[in-house]
């Protein structure tokens, strides 16, 4: 396991800018998850590390070692694709056993026999050992996948959604597993993800990414509790974060033209009265969607109270954050 | 009894049944009759109406793999019992087996230029293929169309040049000169074929592969390599085809070293009358290879169908 450390890395692919100015660095046992719409540049970002693209700009070291000329063989990372890319013409062992019997590692057939039932028992796919890769359900082949990283001892684990193609169930399996494994073997792990309940339970720091450039850096509750900006504000949360005018309730505070409430942080029963136009039970939640001065705003309803269409609630807000006019943070 | 929009109906699959049968059985016939043809006696062969029923001989192949010459009656009875079924055959014609004919050493020729320039095409083609589908080759689009031009002009076209070039180069008549013509005629076809089948082969394997600690020459070699299988699988039985087939090149180029079976088998009926049964029986053994081939790789062939089950 290593540091590794991005500064001011860049990738265009032809007019297109993937990757803008990144740096960043990931310390040695960390769990770094980026965040990002679709074409932030988190996936460029991950095989730029992992030596699949060259960098344009900038360079990335693996425990203190520049790898810019090195071939990925050589950077000795880990990665999983967001499609599972297992080897279609491999039983699932030699899948698993396919890295350990690189060139590169070159394990004794005891070891990799002992690693391969290891991971394949974490994994839950014991039993499906012998079968042809193209045999398993996509929840399997992307267990295999993961499995076919964790059988190694990387510099770092390079993961690209590698869970979105799972029911929720296994999801919520394996991403108590992926951080158990994570833990006790203080891997160090760059994990790219839409699902925010990911990024908030697994990471132990958060990079927030727009547009190729790295917009926030912090840990879960550094970047939900105090966004440095609207657009990473929107990030996280579910429901997401309210936007009003800073005036809606009364004076603005100095310089802001908008705020931001997080649902959790509308006080009801005082306050500015909304119309209640849509209630949705969500079974451990209840979602009021509100009409207040012509803005929707979402909140949930407290225990106990029960709102029909068209009732009207008096909201307040509690702590709100306030931006100015170009979405940045005021403090 | 339950309805699908997918599955045929008994009656759809009758009629597709038998109007794919009738179609084997029509394409089959030609091939049918000269197996039967091989098994044949001369006067057999040619008499009218054509005989379905007859006799079984070895006549045509004892025929193929030997020269024979006539002998008198009295020279015949001078000799001691024929040793073997093949010179009884031959004394019933009043002759005697005078040494084997070349048809062997012709079969084999055309199996070593046949598989030798079938293995080159799919060599070079496979790789060049892969270097087209995966790395950005400057022109790789005319160069692609310029590969394909060479087959836009039949081959025979630039006979003349070939076989003087040849003349110069030494290469008249020899294994090497023909499986170089052989190859540079297939690796068009090869290169094109192929390119299709490793293009739609996703390159996250061979990334994979690549992080997971092998070279690029080993991730094509252990991953692209086994996955293209299907693909070289049939290119292969393409080129074999042509290359075994191939007529006019053979008759320009080759006369004796180098021969291959298809300029030798007409040679047969020039020698002592119109032999059919031994050209039935030289065309039945020179059919062989080439189906065997194919059955064997039938398996690729079938798997084409079914391949892929990857995400996209």
């Amino acid at each position: 396991m290593a540091e590794v450390v991005l500064n001011d890395v860049s990738k265009s692919f032809g007019k297109t800018v993937a990757v803008d100015g990144i740096s960043m660095t990931i310390p040695d046992g960390a769990f770094v998850v980026m965040l990002g719409p679709t074409g932030a540049g988190k996936t460029t970002t991950l095989r730029l590390i992992a030596g699949l693209e060259k960098l344009d700009r900038g360079s990335v070291s693996i425990g203190g070692r520049d790898v810019g000329e090195e071939t990925p063989a050589q950077r000795d990372v880990a990665m999983v694709f967001q499609q599972y890319s297992l080897y279609p013409h491999l039983s699932v062992r030699d899948n698993l056993a396919f890295p350990l019997r690189s060139p590169i590692l070159k394990t004794p057939e005891a070891e990799i026999t002992r690693k391969v039932a290891d991971v394949a028992d974490v994994l839950q796919i014991s039993h499906k050992l012998d079968n042809k890769a193209t045999e398993l359900s996509g929840g399997e082949m992307q267990r295999v996948s993961i499995g076919r990283a964790l059988v190694r001892d990387p510099a770092i684990y390079l993961m690209d959604e590698p869970l979105s193609s799972l029911d929720a169930k296994l999801r919520t399996d394996l991403r108590v597993e992926l951080k158990r494994i994570q833990a006790s073997l203080g891997a160090t792990l760059l994990y790219v993800t839409h699902d925010q309940i990911e990024a908030m339970t697994m990471a132990t720091h958060v990079g927030v990414l727009n547009e190729g450039r790295l917009v926030q850096f912090g840990t879960p509750r550094e970047i939900y509790e105090n966004p440095n900006s609207l657009y990473v504000a929107s990030r996280l949360g579910l429901p997401r974060i309210n936007i009003l005018p800073a005036d809606i309730f009364g004076s603005a505070p100095n310089g802001a033209t908008q705020i931001g409430l997080r649902p959790e942080h509308i006080t009801q029963g005082e306050g500015t009265p909304a119309e209640v136009r849509r209630v949705e039970h969500l079974g451990d939640q209840t979602r009021l969607h509100l009409r207040l001065q012509g803005h929707e705003v979402i909140t949930l309803a407290q225990d106990g109270h029960d709102y029909a269409p068209g009732a009207t609630l008096n909201i307040a807000p509690r702590n709100p954050l306030s931006f100015d006019a170009n979405g940045n943070r005021l403090s | 009894m339950s309805f699908s929009i997918t599955e045929p109906t008994p009656r759809a699959k009758w009629i597709s049944g038998t109007l794919v049968i009738t179609y084997a059985l029509i394409t089959l016939i030609p091939l049918v009759w000269i197996f039967m043809t091989g098994f044949k006696t001369p006067p057999d062969s040619i008499s009218y109406p054509p005989k379905v029923f007859y006799e079984p001989s070895l006549e045509g192949y004892v025929n193929l793999f030997t020269t024979r010459t006539r002998v008198s009656p009295e020279a015949l009875d001078a000799l001691p019992p024929p040793a073997n079924f093949a010179e009884e055959i031959v004394r019933n014609r009043n002759m005697v087996i005078a040494g084997p004919s070349k048809f062997g050493e012709r079969f084999m020729n055309s199996v070593i230029i046949g598989f030798g320039s079938t293995f080159l095409s799919i060599f070079l083609g496979t790789l060049a293929a892969y270097a087209f589908s995966r790395f950005k080759i400057p022109l790789a689009d005319d160069l692609l169309f310029f590969i394909l031009s060479t087959r836009m002009m039949p081959p025979i076209a630039v006979a003349i040049p070939i076989f003087l070039m040849y003349r110069n180069l030494g290469l008249s008549d020899t294994h090497l000169g023909m499986i170089l013509l052989y190859t540079a005629v297939n690796i068009s076809l090869a290169v094109w074929l192929l390119k299709g089948f490793i293009d739609e082969i996703p390159r996250e394997y061979e990334e994979a592969a690549l992080i997971d600690g092998y070279t690029r020459f080993q991730a094509f070699y252990k991953v692209v390599l086994p996955q293209a299988a299907t693909g070289i699988a049939s290119t292969a039985i393409f080129c074999l085809i042509f290359a075994w087939n191939e007529y006019a090149f053979a008759v320009l180029l080759t006369s004796g070293t180098a021969q291959t079976a298809p300029p030798f088998i007409p040679t047969i009926i020039g020698v002592g009358g119109l032999d059919w049964p031994a050209v039935a029986a030289g065309a039945t053994i020179f059919l062989l290879p080439v189906m065997i081939f194919t059955i064997l790789l039938r398996k690729h062939l079938l798997r084409g169908i079914t391949f892929g089950a990857v995400r996209k």
